[in-house]
């Protein structure tokens, strides 16, 4: 933020010598740019959550008028719905699972990507292909992988021939494998952010270090615990939480899949939250969950900026 | 890379084993769908599955691209997405400059909002808008899914500008301000055409998010042909019959454009895909 102290110590010495107005036109420059940011901000944001949040404490809302203020029983009926507990258990596990496997395997084509012993042209081709799974949206995603998942699809094919089962896999469809299908899904296509960042991190952490520690007798594990980890922290720390603050509001992915089901195994806050507002019309409620998603993000964001500061 | 010998090659064959597995895990499901694009409706869950059959046409092509309903999703798509672009590099340009090249009192904590904004959920988001969007009458029209894309548009797109902004050297602004030139002129004639590469590479990411958004495109439109190519392809899936070949081709011609972008403008799209992380 210093880098341009220069040019404002100029402008500042010069306003000395100038009258008062022009001194605020000066002062006003900066805000003036700001402004339809400000403006935008306002009305698309601040306004909105204060809403969501009124809503979340009256009976009606958005398509009835509100009558009266009902203090926490929206968050309170929400608490005792099983489902709704259900859908915050299926969230976070959803969520750590995926943010664990997406780490691993970025981390692993990170670390292949970056070897010394492939050729420039190699690196390049398969870099592309393994971050294609990142350019898709959710509903590509869906489609694929209802393809492949389907009952005769090539999944169940493939371990058929192999012999691994014996009768058609129900991926999406069955109680016992819809979650994994669902986390596989999001793993597929989520694991490429985390390719990049440490990719780029890896290809930061200076030669030396690793040929410092070659020369103490250090494997490849040891440099691998002891340089690699510690210089990647700061990027893994920040990938990690992003990720997590995202998982957490996957909506698309699931709802055009499983739709939260079957019985609700792949309910989500996300998903519950949009079948209460726009399947059922139940707004308060469904604001309350959403304030209650927002808040999950929103402590989690607080924490993301601190340890971002405490880097600077 | 110089040639190594047999011991060499030896040594590579376990990373180039976990590389072809990987590059397997990611790319088989592309091309899957890809070679379904090419198949009749019937022939796509043939057994035993075939990557190519003998009845290979571009028919599912042709049926998307001959059915009014379904251009339809792409003009939608196309014409969103870039007016989004185009409104949120001009809006992020001013406040990235004025962030970049001013200090005054609400810039910090501004700076900070702006990052915590990016991890509101669009669920929180997409309730007091459906209400806003119903009450000033804008259910159902571009201008309700172009305003709203904004708001998830514009932070990222404001922090990368100003990242990149600052890294133009000041004394190009100061030389002009003391010709004469005024803040706008600075901004629009000298920094804009330093930056184009920067603001081309944040507007290719600006792009892609608006082209992907489902939610809001799902939430916001209710006529056919309102419709954006995500939710185009999500109905195709909720049709009764399911369509498979018409989906893939969906798919594909809905993947394109990202695509291409990928494919010409790597460098510029990881760069600005993960400056929210790896820099600052």
């Amino acid at each position: 933020m210093s880098v341009n102290s220069g040019f404002v110590e100029r402008i500042n010495t010069k306003s000395l010598h100038r009258n008062a107005g022009d001194t605020f036109k000066r002062k006003a420059i900066p805000y003036a740019y700001i402004s339809p940011t400000l403006l935008l901000i306002l009305v698309l944001m601040i306004v909105p959550i204060a809403m969501v949040i009124g809503y979340s404490f009256v009976d009606r809302a958005v398509t009835e008028t509100p009558s009266r203020f009902t203090w926490l029983d929206n968050y309170a009926a929400l608490f005792t719905d099983g489902v709704y507990v259900e859908a915050i258990g299926n969230t976070f596990a959803f969520t750590i699972v995926s943010m664990v496997v997406h780490m691993a395997l970025g981390m692993a084509f990170a670390l292949i990507l970056n070897t010394k012993s492939l050729s420039k042209v190699t690196k390049a081709i398969f870099r592309v292909v393994y971050i294609l799974p990142w350019m898709f949206t959710a509903a590509i995603i869906a489609v694929m992988w209802k393809l492949i998942l389907n009952p005769s699809g090539i999944v169940n094919y493939f371990l058929e021939a192999a012999g691994l089962i014996s009768k058609k896999v129900e991926w999406l469809g069955s109680v016992n494998t819809a979650m994994f299908s669902v986390m596989l899904m999001n793993i597929w296509c989520g694991y490429p952010f985390y390719l990049v960042s440490l990719l780029a991190g890896l290809q930061g952490i200076s030669e030396d270090l690793y040929e410092a520690a070659t020369v103490d007798g250090a494997n490849g594990i040891h440099k691998f615990l002891h340089i690699t980890i510690p210089q990647l922290l700061p990027i893994i720390v920040s990938i990690a939480m992003m990720d997590f603050i995202w998982t957490m509001q996957t909506f698309g992915l699931v709802w055009m899949t499983t739709g939260g089901g079957p019985l609700h195994v792949t309910e989500m806050i996300s998903t519950y939250t949009y079948k209460l507002a726009f399947t059922r019309y139940k707004f308060p409620l469904a604001s309350a969950s959403a304030v209650i998603l927002l808040l999950f993000c929103t402590c989690l964001s607080l924490v993301y900026v601190k340890i971002q500061r405490a880097r600077d | 890379m110089k040639p190594r010998g047999i011991r060499g090659v030896i040594h590579k064959i376990p990373i180039l084993v976990a590389l072809l597995l990987g590059a397997m895990f990611a790319g088989f499901p592309i091309v899957w769908v890809l070679s379904g694009a090419f198949k009749s409706n019937f022939d796509i869950f043939n057994y035993p599955p075939r990557l190519i059959t003998q009845n290979f046409s571009f028919d599912t092509f042709k049926v998307i691209l001959t059915d009014p309903a379904k251009v339809r999703y792409f003009i939608n798509s196309y014409l969103v997405s870039f007016v989004v672009t185009i409104l949120t590099l001009l809006v992020a340009l001013l406040t990235a400059f004025s962030f970049s090249r001013y200090r005054f009192k609400l810039k910090v904590p501004l700076n900070m909002f702006i990052v915590s904004t990016q991890a509101l959920p669009p669920i929180t988001l997409l309730i007091p808008y459906f209400g806003l969007i119903v009450a000033v009458s804008l259910y159902n029209t571009y201008l309700a899914l172009i305003l709203t894309y904004m708001v998830f548009t514009l932070p990222y797109a404001i922090l990368l500008l100003t990242g990149y902004l600052n890294t133009l050297p000041k004394e190009l602004d100061e030389a002009a301000k003391i010709d004469g030139a005024s803040s706008f002129k600075v901004l629009w004639r000298i920094l804009v055409p330093i930056a184009t590469p920067g603001i081309a590479s944040i507007g290719i990411y600006t792009f892609m998010q608006v082209w992907n958004e489902y939610l809001f495109a799902l939430t916001l439109t209710r006529t056919n042909d309102m419709r954006t190519v995500p939710v185009g392809i999500m109905l195709l899936m909720g049709s009764q019959t399911y369509k498979w070949n018409e989906m893939m081709g969906m798919s594909v011609l809905g993947s394109l454009p990202v695509l291409i972008l990928l494919l010409f403008f790597q460098r510029y799209y990881i760069s600005g895909m993960t400056a929210g992380s790896v820099k600052r």
